[in-house]
């Protein structure tokens, strides 16, 4: 850098602020959950009345706030009283008077109301402003902590620093397969070519899956430093973040924390008045599940059609534009300014239960269970903490069935294995996977062959159609599977589907393809009754199933 | 100065330069990989999966077209499990959309078809998809019969890359997908098409083929003029 | 100790594949010297016989007849052979499945039929939903594809079953 700017008056940042402002210091804040699940229950319209009713009121000392996700999604739409502890649930705008009379009388106390299991039970590391900070709001940010890593990483520290002390802090990715995270910036540091790129993988596809939706709603500034540090530690200079369209609010945040960040100049050019320059742009990808598979992804950023090609090379090698790509998905960003600011030996000490996997793991807590919302947990808790304690168990109290994990490449792991502790290696060993964090909760009302067909007809739906193992297979086998769901099918199809299903997945082209057929191997090891009832005795035991009369059927 | 790599493919040593594929290296040493989207002189894509081998070392299988060579590797282009897993493929290819070999233009002329012999099918296991797709006649000189396509996307490929016309490209995805000219309008339609007929003779199947030609008469009777693709590709770098 | 036995059977198809057989000449004689043709379109029997070694069966299962029948030629077969492309994958027959058997009948004998548009009475066997290959309905031993199977191919494979070998169909491709 031949020149180095002086520090120069950076424009004021835009917070468009809904809610109400008190004068002075707040005796108490309401904080309003402004995430999708709970602005899709009208809380923006909360938030706009709230404010209006306290201005009425003349509680100046009361602050209206909008904030991220407050994780208890089921009870939404929620409103947080952080000063009191009290979380109020399933508000509506038009029952707010008890909420201004809760707001007049409330004030700060030392015990705060005993949290339940389901927050107290949390670590929360990439979630850890959530619900607490504005998420367009860069000051707000700042005064939690926010761009002390970034600024830490450019003024005392050397890109070889960074990188390792992320791979001492042993995080690995958590978009699913886990790979080191220090590894990858260390490949693409070391990858020859110029320039390298950054590439946030903000595609969530998985079904039942939101971790990465409520991170960007929440706390999306969070994600652009972590992919700073990331840029700075691979010595790239442009960044881009691959988010599914799907996601209007996550994008809009996204697109206003980035504004924001490059007027508050810790995006662009001379970030942190260093020499450091970094700037990102948002892609949208049209909701194509196949393009959170990296090289989809950035055929797709390219503006071609998203489709995987063969690795090697790998996208740390030959990426975007031929170019070494750092590309990590939403939560590993996440952790990365937390990692930097606390040390690796912190974060390697949390989850210390996970063996291998260290720190935490981000959840999104789905189907039959009472508290469906978004999770942070150490790793090496028990399924059974996580569904029981944190979950609060299952809706009206029926037998636990199984979980779903890992999305359409998972598995489902049976109640026998509720003790084991959650981390990449236990996963793999009951024949799931960890995946991006989706955690689809069954009871007894599941049955698991249609569990398997489901998910087989999402990754038929979903595939590129590129390799003929899964353009075909997988139709193929939703139809073996349909077919022994309506009750037509004999035992030779099973095997014949079982044949079909290894085939698949070894010759696909990416994971898709590849992990196509897992669901079926894990209902299969678990549930092969159910299969052999459906196609010997012709009932669901679940009662799921249409079975076809027999006349019909065969 | 390039670097030659030598390594043994079935047990066989063989030598190659550092930028070539495995599939480059076995066909100039006469060993045989089966492939059904590879065309000399356009780019590969590692997309049929019958060039699938096995690298020792390696627990995924590599794809013999796009990947390339390296000192010492030990390759295995045919086991009785590849054998299995080509099978598997070629019959999934036949499953998926409406194949009629007695009554196909190309028939006796057809990869698919031969390849299918190669590996020995002698039925088909799975159940057919029997698809409802179209044909489009729409062009003076060629049609296209989606019955018979097998989205190889030779023609997607030499039309761009060798025609510089990109005429045709891909459409819709999964099961649903479809080759397809001009963004999708009638091929008799397209401004951009050039009517020069490289993708009927680089289609492996009866699916591009000259109008006119009757049942088993679809020969593509120009291939011998396809290296010429290759050594346009080569001066094009 | 008595000939093995032969029959061949005539589904959906367009006989080709019989014309086929007969095109091994002058092998014929020799194939029938060495087996009993107790069945066939080419012999006058009218019963399929209670018990045939070795049964070529030309065509797909088309109608409620073809069912009817191939299921009676697998009970008294032991030797099951799917003859030809129309038996082994359905190939011309099917080529209706996509289009399902109210709009076929539809073209077939009302749209295109100049006079006496009707559709078929109760004379003809009804037509099964899909035209399918035999393996689809009940199990074959020996799948000899090719539209039709070439006529060395067939004496081959004949040869080698009467002879109590493991048939070889090495060459034989669909179509052709």
């Amino acid at each position: 850098m031949s020149e180095m700017p002086a520090a120069r008056p950076r424009p004021r940042p835009v917070t468009g602020h809904g809610g109400a402002a008190p004068e002075g210091p707040a005796r108490v804040t309401a904080s309003v959950c402004c995430a999708a699940s709970c602005v899709s229950a009208q809380s923006d319209l909360i938030l706009k009345k709230l404010g209006e009713k306290v201005a009425e009121a003349g509680l100046s000392d009361v602050a209206v706030k909008r904030v991220g996700c407050l994780g208890l999604c089921a009870a939404g739409p929620l409103i947080a009283i952080p000063e009191t502890g009290r979380l109020l649930r399933g508000v509506t705008p038009d029952t707010l008077e008890p909420v201004v009379e809760e707001l007049r009388s409330a004030r700060p106390n030392g015990h705060k109301e005993a949290q339940e299991p389901f927050f107290s039970k949390q670590v929360r590391v990439a979630t850890e402003n959530m619900g607490t900070i504005d998420p367009e709001d860069i000051d707000d940010y700042q005064a939690h902590g926010g761009y002390e890593a970034l600024r830490q990483v450019l003024t005392s520290m050397t890109p070889a620093e960074v990188r390792d002390e992320i791979t001492r802090s042993g995080l690995r990715g958590r978009g699913g397969a886990g790979y080191g995270t220090g590894l990858k910036w260390t490949t693409v540091a070391k990858a020859q070519g110029s320039p390298k790129y950054v590439i946030c993988n903000a595609d969530e596809g998985d079904p039942g899956a939101f971790m990465d939706r409520s991170v960007l709603e929440s706390d999306p500034y969070r994600v652009l430093e972590g992919m700073a540090i990331a840029a700075y530690a691979v010595e790239a200079s442009e960044g881009y973040i691959y988010c599914r369209a799907e996601y209007p609010l996550a994008v809009a945040r996204l697109r206003t924390a980035i504004r924001n960040a490059q007027r508050s100049g810790f995006l662009g050019s001379a970030i942190a008045e260093t020499n450091f320059s970094f700037d990102i742009q948002v892609r949208l990808g049209a909701g194509a599940f196949v393009c959170g598979e990296e090289t989809a992804l950035i055929a797709s950023i390219e503006g071609r059609r998203g489709t995987p090609r063969p690795r090697p090379p790998y996208p740390a090698v030959a990426g975007l534009w031929g170019k070494p790509t750092l590309i990590n998905n939403v939560e590993t960003y996440a952790n990365v300014s937390s990692i930097v600011r606390n040390g690796a030996q912190w974060y390697s000490n949390i989850g210390a239960a996970g063996g291998k996997s260290k720190g935490t793991k981000v959840f999104a807590l789905a189907g039959r269970v009472v508290n469906t919302g978004l999770v942070e947990v150490p790793m090496g808790m028990t399924l059974r903490e996580i569904v029981y304690d944190i979950g609060g168990g299952i809706v009206d109290g029926r037998p636990f069935k199984a979980v779903q994990t890992g999305g359409p490449s998972g598995g489902c792991i049976p109640a026998e294995y509720l003790d084991m502790p959650v981390d990449y290696e236990s996963l793999i060993k009951v024949g799931s996977f960890m995946g991006s964090g989706g955690m689809i909760i069954m009871d007894d009302t599941s049955c698991m062959v249609d569990v398997a067909r489901y998910f087989m007809d999402f990754c038929r739906e979903e595939s590129c159609g590129k390799c003929p193992p899964c353009r075909v297979g997988t139709t193929e086998l939703y139809r073996m599977l349909d077919k022994i769901c309506s009750g037509e099918a004999t035992m030779e199809d099973l095997e014949e589907m079982e044949k079909l299903a290894a085939i698949v997945q070894r010759t696909s082209l990416c994971g898709l393809g590849q992990g196509a057929p897992n669901p079926i191997f894990s209902t299969l090891r678990y549930f092969r009754d159910e299969y052999v009832a459906h196609i010997v005795d012709r009932v669901c035991p679940a009662g799921v199933c249409t079975i076809k009369p027999a006349e019909v059927a065969r | 100065m390039t670097t030659v790599f030598t390594f043994t493919i079935d047990g066989q040593a063989v030598a190659g330069s550092e930028d070539q594929t495995i599939l480059e290296v076995a066909e100039e040493n006469g060993i045989d990989i089966p492939t059904l989207c590879h065309l000399d002189g356009v780019k590969d894509r590692g997309a049929c999966r019958l060039c699938v081998v096995e690298v020792a070392g390696s627990n995924k299988l590599a794809p013999a077209c796009t990947t390339q060579i390296a000192e010492g590797m030990e390759i295995t282009a045919h086991s009785d499990r590849l054998l299995e897993y080509r099978r598997a493929i070629i019959e999934m290819l036949f499953m998926e959309r409406n194949h009629v070999c007695a009554v196909c233009v190309a028939n006796n002329h057809c990869e698919l078809q031969s390849m299918a012999e190669e590996h020995g099918l002698t039925h088909f296991d799975l159940p057919p998809i029997s698809p409802v797709v179209g044909i489009d006649a729409s062009h003076r000189l060629f049609a296209i019969d989606h019955n018979r396509c097998i989205l190889c996307l030779r023609c997607v490929r030499v039309c761009d890359q060798i025609e510089g016309a990109h005429t045709w490209d891909v459409m819709q995805r999964g099961i649903e997908t479809r080759v397809v000219t001009d963004m999708g309008k009638p091929w008799g339609e397209s401004t951009t098409c050039t009517s020069c007929g490289k993708c009927v003779q680089v289609c492996p199947t009866g699916a591009l083929f000259e109008k006119g030609r009757a049942v088993a008469r679809g020969s593509k009777t120009r291939r011998p003029y396809l290296p010429y693709l290759k050594v346009v590709s080569e001066e094009r770098g | 100790m008595s000939k093995p036995t032969l029959a061949t059977v005539w589904l959906d198809g367009c006989s080709g594949c019989h014309m086929s057989l007969l095109d091994t000449d002058e092998r014929l004689l020799e194939l029938t010297e060495r087996a009993d043709l107790v069945y066939s379109p080419i012999v006058d029997t009218k019963e399929f016989p209670e018990h045939v070694d070795v049964c070529l069966v030309e065509g797909a299962v088309s109608s409620e007849e073809d069912l009817h029948k191939i299921k009676m030629v697998r009970e008294r077969t032991t030797t099951l052979i799917a003859f030809g492309d129309c038996a082994v994958t359905s190939n011309v027959p099917g080529m209706r499945n996509p289009i399902g058997v109210p709009p076929l009948f539809e073209r077939a004998y009302i749209e295109n039929a100049t006079t006496n548009k009707q559709l078929p009475s109760s004379v003809v066997p009804r037509l099964l939903p899909t035209a399918r290959p035999v393996h689809r309905v009940v199990k074959v031993d020996v799948f000899l594809p090719g539209c039709p199977p070439d006529a060395d191919l067939i004496y081959n494979m004949l040869d080698d079953l009467l002879a109590g070998r493991v048939p070889n169909v090495a060459g034989a491709r669909f179509g052709r």
